[in-house]
């Protein structure tokens, strides 16, 4: 179910991933890119190698995927997403927490560090999030990934997507050096996944 | 016989092709090789649309010509600058109002056909648009759009809308005269390239296309409209209405060529084909298509039928 799945949303969108800062690997990853449209997490889950796939959990937003029967069935049997709370974090439901147990149970993560979708080309400034992850477990490779023309494919409030074509771009993998401090280190993140937008 | 000898060249073409590819040395040697490689590819595909197109008695080049507009409209409309209050009628334009354009080739209703997308779509683009409430650039918008459902769509229906005609005395011989009009249209795009690398010297538009020069023009219009001549056994014309129809064929698809790579040129991409990574430039196979369908539909519909 999943494979198909899958193998749906790369036909319908068209899109091939550009691996070009590194390959597709078994070892563990945070996949950061900007996010424009719904259809994000789906098309950047769905264009990873099945194995990949099995072992990487998109981080959604929880008002959102939970909202009626389809979302809910998709999020939590197909990308088994990691649901996160948007509106009120506290200290039992934060969303950091979450994220690390799930990179400690050895898995992989998606995540849209601009924290919502919009509709420009260039990303936000990114949240704390990502900044976090990479001092709390230095080991994870962090992947820059930038989506181009989603949001023209299916802009937020729509439901049916118009066939344009659009690209997935890999990046090189980044790391916090030391001493980076935190603007500087969500700066240089946001920067590795606008650049790709020209290459 | 005709299909037998596009085969045979084809054949020679990619062995040709293959060992050039693989003993080409520089990069811009080799970017030739692979672009004639590409024209090469694109022509197997339109040898396949033939033959498709006569086991199945027409329905087959609709359906072949409908995907083909589909995925120029797609890379048309990547290229232009639609908008969020944009996507219900793109919506439309994919899955209603180009299906419908295919659909009127295929039953063969000629008065819609010719009138749809000119009428109705021109009327409903802007109807479905301002229904969004967005006004910037609304004119802009809405004139692109109803241009790529033009280009891509309207125009290109034509060459599958060659199988609906009754021309006395050539029925059920349809599928040749499809087969003809495209391979005069890609044998002169060919012919022009090939001329034009070899002897090309002058210019024929530098602000436009750098790469097309009156040696280019001048040898390929006149060397295709000998082959669609030559060919004129294959139609229902004399040697000379053939001769006369393969000019014509040459010279607006040149035109074609230019128009679409002023829009390129406007819009600051190269190739369709590199507009996003990755996917393959339908539009850069088609345009010179696009420009001849419709004026050799017309002049086949008015003196022939």
């Amino acid at each position: 179910m999943k494979s198909l799945v899958a193998y749906l949303v790369r036909l319908l969108s068209g899109l091939r991933p550009r691996w070009l800062g590194t390959d597709p690997s078994d070892c563990q990853r945070v996949y950061f890119a900007n996010h424009t449209s719904t259809l994000d997490a789906a098309v950047l889950w769905a264009s990873l190698p099945a194995s990949i796939r099995e072992r990487t959990r998109p981080v959604a937003a929880r008002d959102y995927w939970t909202a009626n029967a389809l979302r809910r069935w998709l999020a939590n049997e197909v990308f088994r997403a990691l649901l996160i709370e948007r509106r009120k974090v506290t200290y039992e439901d934060n969303p950091l927490r979450d994220m690390l147990g799930v990179l400690d149970a050895g898995e992989s993560l998606i995540i849209f560090p601009e924290g919502g979708r919009f509709p420009g080309p260039e990303p936000q400034t990114f949240k704390g999030g990502l900044f976090h992850l990479a001092k709390d477990r230095p080991q994870v490779e962090l992947v820059p990934v930038y989506l181009e023309n989603l949001n023209r494919i299916l802009p937020k409030g729509e439901v049916l997507p118009v066939p344009l074509l659009g690209s997935i771009t890999v990046g090189t993998p980044i790391r916090l050096e030391s001493g980076e401090t935190k603007v500087g280190f969500l700066d240089r993140a946001r920067e590795a996944v606008w650049s790709l937008h020209l290459k | 016989m005709l299909v037998g000898g596009v085969v045979a060249v084809l054949i020679l073409a990619s062995v040709i092709g293959w060992i050039l590819a693989r003993r080409a040395g520089s990069a811009e040697y080799r970017s030739t090789i692979a672009n004639l490689n590409a024209r090469t590819r694109a022509w197997w595909f339109m040898v396949a649309i033939f033959i498709l197109a006569m086991l199945s008695g027409g329905i087959g080049s609709v359906v072949l010509f409908g995907l083909t507009s589909f995925l120029a409209l797609r890379e048309f409309v990547t290229m232009t600058p639609t908008k969020r209050g944009d996507h219900g009628t793109l919506l439309w334009l994919f899955f209603v109002i180009t299906p419908i354009q295919y659909a009127l080739v295929a039953v063969n209703w000629y008065g819609l056909f010719s009138i749809f997308i000119p009428v109705y779509a021109f009327l409903f683009v802007p109807l479905r648009s301002v229904l969004s409430g967005d006004c910037e650039r609304f004119l802009e918008r809405t004139a692109t759009i109803q241009w790529a459902l033009m280009v891509c769509v309207y125009c290109v229906s034509h060459a599958p809308a060659l199988m609906t005609l009754r021309i006395p005395g050539f029925e059920g011989q349809n599928g040749k005269l499809l087969f003809y009009f495209v391979l005069v249209v890609q044998a002169s795009d060919v012919l022009q390239y090939i001329w034009g690398k070899m002897f090309g010297k002058h210019k024929i538009a530098p602000t436009v296309s750098p790469n097309k020069t009156w040696e280019g023009f001048v040898g390929g219009v006149v060397t295709a409209t000998f082959l669609g001549a030559a060919l004129w056994w294959a139609t229902p014309f004399t040697l000379w209405q053939a001769a006369g129809m393969s000019l014509v064929i040459t010279l607006m698809g040149f035109v074609g060529g230019l128009v679409m790579s002023a829009i390129k040129r406007d819009r600051g991409v190269k190739d369709y084909g590199t507009l996003i990574q990755g996917h393959g430039g339908v539009m850069d196979r088609i345009d010179s298509l696009c420009f001849s369908a419709p004026v050799f539909f017309h002049l086949t519909r008015y003196f022939f039928t």
